[in-house]
């Protein structure tokens, strides 16, 4: 009886494990395409092993490129230039790629096989995005719930970013954490120092990465990133710049105006600083050091509800209200904002009754 | 049965299995890829001699398999299992080898190949060899048969909806609606054909 239960069982068993492996061995003699070279941007050779497709490969090589689908043809994200070696267009790249793209060889690098040498084309954006070691070497409380974190980093030493950037922090497996996360934090450091990254983070009630930065982070630790990335950056233009942003949402722009300092950049800038309580405002003094250092640059915090023994001298109300108050034609300025997608609604609201359109007004929502 | 009997019969086999007995038009197997490839010729060109490929293979394949292992250790009810492993691993070292030596067919059948594996026609027509007890020699007449008239039913189907792409149809019918409904008259004039081989 256990005879003819168990003859069966090994008989299929052993024929399916024996098709596995004849597939095993075979993809090892069959699908080997030997050693290939990518070329990237005439920059960079890329010794690899041929027979997967270009993401992964460029993935094992540290060289991020966005993909929401992991690989599987349904995102369009990972779009690079193959200019030598790719084969003809494949039908499951057809529907991400308009007409120009065609023509310029943009394909999708999650279906192009590499099975010989290529020469690519990476954005040197996407080029520049690395994952870093730091060790986080100082801790400092702004407000009650705002910390600045400062990292060191380790390896690689250096990062090249455009002021506006954002890193992503992994935060690892810990207490109230599962899984590893990673969320994004813009940049606030002096650009100058490009071994040094500082972020300002706010708590959030439940967050799982900002109550690990605020309860077990402590300074000497080991911290991983990411990036840099996204489009926020100041434009190079001479228009009159306004920056609205409050809580963490300065960090981005402490960053562009340490930039502008660096670079003798003489644009007139306000910076409006929304806060719902005196005791919320903070890096006062570098703000005030960046009136004298630039040439044209002021800075308006706007307190929401003052206490009463505050003595608060400056605007009261909504920063929105502020800046209603403060401007009349906006018409010829640029707008940068950086905050909770609330806060951002409505700016663009009042700025655009102001007279500014939306195509001078670039955003960072915090969600 | 001598060497010439079995190749006069995988021959009406063969014919059989194209047109009165089409694995597709008579039995219905097979309709998933029917209905979503057949919208070119060019693609339905390429499913189809792949399917005409596989099905011959996997035929003979499962046909030693049955011969040899299942049916000495008394093990028929396995069939279903081991046949779709079988057709799954052949499949995929087929993948292999044509991405490996031949990029261009690779680019025009290879794929198709995944797709083949749970195409039912492929299976049903391994199953239908076992039940009907056909030798070696008729098996691979059946199979290559099959292949044929699955392949001629899908370039029917490509060819006539190619036509249709030029004219409106109703709202509720696009798509599968119509295809389905051309399937069926398909299937009735291929009826016309029983009757032809005695």
């Amino acid at each position: 009886m256990i005879i003819t239960v168990i003859i069966p069982v090994v008989v299929v068993s052993s024929i399916g494990a024996g098709l596995a492996a004849i597939l095993v061995i075979s993809e090892h003699f069959i699908a080997d395409y030997g050693p290939c070279q990518i070329n990237i941007n005439d920059q960079r050779q890329l010794n690899v092993q041929g027979g997967k497709d270009l993401l992964s490969l460029l993935t094992a090589e540290k060289i991020f490129i966005p993909s929401a689908c992991g690989g599987r043809g349904t995102c369009g994200l990972c779009k690079l230039k193959v200019l030598e070696g790719a084969g003809t267009l494949l039908p499951t790249e057809e529907p991400y790629l308009d007409e120009q793209e065609k023509r310029s060889n943009v394909r999708l690098s999650c279906q192009v096989k590499v099975r010989n040498d290529l020469k690519i084309e990476i954005p040197s954006e996407l080029f520049a995005i690395r994952e870093y070691i730091c060790k986080c070497t100082d801790i400092i409380d702004l407000t009650h719930d705002i910390k600045q974190f400062r990292l060191e980093l380790q390896e690689p030493e250096t990062i090249d970013y455009i002021p506006g950037q954002y890193v992503q922090l992994l935060t690892p497996i810990y207490e109230k954490n599962s899984e590893e996360v990673y969320r994004a934090y813009s940049i606030s450091s002096d650009p100058a120092d490009k071994s040094i990254i500082e972020l300002i983070i706010r708590l959030m009630p439940g967050g799982i990465c900002t109550t690990y930065c605020f309860e077990y982070l402590s300074v000497g630790d080991e911290v991983k990133i990411n990036g840099p990335y996204g489009d926020f950056r100041l434009l190079e233009t001479e228009a009159p710049i306004v920056f609205i942003a409050g809580g963490a949402g300065m960090a981005p722009i402490r960053c562009m105006l340490y930039h502008m300092k660096n670079t003798s950049n003489n644009r007139k800038a306000t910076y409006y600083f929304g806060a719902n309580k005196v005791q919320e405002l903070f890096l006062l003094q570098r703000m005030q050091a960046f009136e004298s250092e630039l040439a044209d640059f002021s800075f308006v915090p706007a307190v929401a509800a003052p206490e009463e023994n505050s003595n608060w001298q400056g605007e009261v109300g909504l920063v929105t209200e502020a800046v209603e108050r403060d401007l009349k034609d906006v018409s010829q300025c640029e707008a940068y904002l950086c905050g909770s997608p609330g806060m951002i609604d409505a700016a663009i609201e009042v700025l655009g009754k102001l007279g500014l359109s939306e195509d001078r007004i670039f955003f960072d929502k915090f969600e | 049965m001598n060497i010439e009997t079995e190749m006069s019969q995988a021959f009406v086999v063969c014919i059989s299995a194209i047109f009165t007995q089409n694995i597709l038009l008579s039995y219905f197997l097979g309709l998933c890829p029917f209905i979503g490839v057949s919208r070119e010729i060019k693609t339905a060109f390429g499913l189809g001699l792949a399917v005409i490929f596989v099905m011959t293979s996997t035929s003979l394949l499962n046909w030693l398999a049955y011969h040899y292992v299942l049916e000495p250790l008394g093990l028929h009810f396995f069939r279903f299992i081991l046949f779709i492993i079988i057709i799954a691993a052949f499949v995929q070292f087929i993948e292999m080898v044509i991405d490996r030596y031949s990029p261009t067919l690779y680019q025009n059948l290879g794929v198709f190949l995944p797709l083949i594996t749970v195409n039912c026609a492929i299976l049903g027509a391994s199953l239908f060899m076992v039940i009907r007890d056909y030798s070696f020699i008729v098996t691979i007449g059946y199979g290559l048969g099959s292949g044929i008239g699955w392949f001629l039913a899908i370039i029917a189907m490509a060819g006539i909806r190619q036509r249709l792409s030029n004219e409106r149809i109703p709202q509720g019918l696009q798509g599968a609606g119509i295809t389905l409904i051309i399937a069926g008259i398909m299937a009735l004039a291929f009826i016309g054909f029983t009757g032809v081989l005695q």
